[in-house]
């Protein structure tokens, strides 16, 4: 301690209760003893913004951050299963081989700047749901699986009914997401990953996710999602089944990304109009999907 | 909402050991200055988009305004305090004089810990690559020119 250093009264965030867990029964055990009066504390680039600006004014924090048993990244045969601590900068390079490895490397570039990269969190951007997070969006893509911890044991969620609307999960406030297990894409899946943002490292205005299983030059199983659109990442099933069976050309992908386009749920806000997002749900789709077979 | 207690925190910045005692709710920028009084670290925006805040902990650049001070015991930090030795300015330091890689210098100690953290770890960067990396921070100044330049310069000196 410097004494004689100004020290002023005032602070960015409003007060809070600080836990420090040490293992995750006993994050569990706070969530449960506080419920929604308390916040996770993951890496905390999301939530720490929110509260300096005093939007969250959680009155309890439970820090996870010491949780080494939550960093992990294990392959079990076909599902790649990533502990919720896992930093965003671990998947710059491919953390398996093949199309998933690559795919999450893709997407891993367009998580904000490095120093958030190395502080945020897999799970806690899976958890803080921004409609725009890339982690939402390959989640949904790759039909992931969510499991979570309470003091009544814990359950798993798939991506498709976690995320909610804004902000909004499934998550109950008891519970604590510990892994996502994603199914991996089996080897000639091609991968594709697009987004439009006004400044590099800004949250997307629009992205777009694909993988087309495409062995012979026509595609089989394709999925698209789409992040910044709406209210929740999304999928657009019309044009997933619009290419599947189809040979991949030039016209077959601007098709889908028309059927795509018009299919979605688009909103408009200050950033761009729902009309605007439709655009770039458009252009960014036949993008990726060039992008995927191009590679 | 009952009045907060401060807890004791100790914290390691640039091989020093500081003993502090901040309310939970303290970021780890505002100790650095006003509990460290190590006030070269600066705020700029205090949510995380500018970072002029940045400093290295365990050797890897981090935003000290997203981060509290009692997450921080055991974390081996360094502020820009660390980088001179004495009069002797570090290679980064030397090279954003030589190229004019600053100009009002609120960014700049920012800009210094971030090239630091990277540089240490990706000695030959290639240029996309340390593009996207400064852009990580804001500099209303130089139109980032210069600064491209001076880590630039930096790396090549540091490689030796």
């Amino acid at each position: 301690m410097a004494p004689g250093y100004y020290t002023p009264a005032l602070m960015k965030p409003a007060p809070f209760d600080y836990h420090q867990a040490r293992s995750v029964s006993e994050a569990v055990a706070h969530l449960g003893e506080y419920g929604y009066e308390a916040k996770v504390l993951a890496g905390g680039q999301s939530l720490v913004p929110a509260m300096n600006f005093r939007l969250a004014r959680p009155a309890v924090l439970v820090d996870i951050n010491p949780l080494d048993e939550l960093d992990y990244l294990d392959e079990d045969g076909d599902t790649l299963r990533i502990g919720a601590m896992v930093r965003h900068v671990t998947f710059e390079q491919p953390v398996t081989k093949g199309p998933t490895g690559r795919l999450l490397a893709m997407a891993a570039h367009h998580v904000g700047h490095l120093p958030i990269r190395i502080r945020g969190t897999f799970g806690g951007s899976l958890a803080h749901a921004d409609p725009a997070a890339e982690w939402c969006v390959i989640a949904l893509l790759l039909d992931a699986e969510l499991s979570t911890r309470s003091l009544s044991g814990g359950r798993d969620i798939p991506a498709a009914g976690f995320f909610q609307t804004v902000f909004t999960t499934a998550l109950e406030p008891e519970e604590l997401l510990v892994e996502a297990r994603l199914p991996k894409l089996s080897q000639h899946t091609r991968v594709g990953f697009q987004q439009f943002s006004r400044r590099a490292g800004d949250f997307a205005l629009t992205m777009a996710a694909v993988a087309l299983e495409s062995d012979d030059g026509r595609v089989g199983n394709a999925r698209i999602a789409l992040g910044g659109v709406s209210d929740r990442p999304l999928r657009a099933p019309e044009a997933e089944q619009a290419l599947e069976g189809q040979v991949a050309t030039e016209e077959s992908f601007r098709a889908a990304a028309e059927i795509a386009a018009l299919e979605i749920d688009a909103i408009g806000d200050i950033h761009g109009s729902a009309d605007y997002r439709r655009d770039l749900v458009r252009a960014l789709t036949r993008r990726a999907l060039e992008q995927a077979i191009a590679a | 909402m009952s009045e907060r207690t401060k807890v004791e925190v100790t914290l390691a910045v640039n091989g020093r050991s500081y003993r502090v005692r901040v309310e939970p709710r303290r970021t780890l920028a505002d100790t650095l200055r006003d509990d460290c009084g190590l006030t070269g670290t600066h705020l700029g925006c205090e949510h995380g988009v500018c970072g002029a805040c940045t400093i290295l902990a365990d050797g890897q650049p981090v935003r000290a305004c997203l981060m509290f001070a009692v997450q921080c015991e055991g974390m081996e930090l360094r502020t820009v305090e660390d980088l001179a030795d004495g009069d002797r300015l570090h290679p980064i330091q030397q090279a954003f004089w030589e190229n004019h890689g600053l100009q009002c210098g609120f960014c700049t100690p920012g800009f210094l810990m971030l090239s630091a953290g990277y540089l240490e770890q990706n000695p030959d960067p290639d240029e996309d690559e340390l593009r996207a990396v400064l852009s990580s921070n804001l500099c209303r100044c130089t139109g980032y020119q210069n600064i491209l330049k001076s880590v630039r310069q930096a790396a090549e000196v540091m490689r030796g």
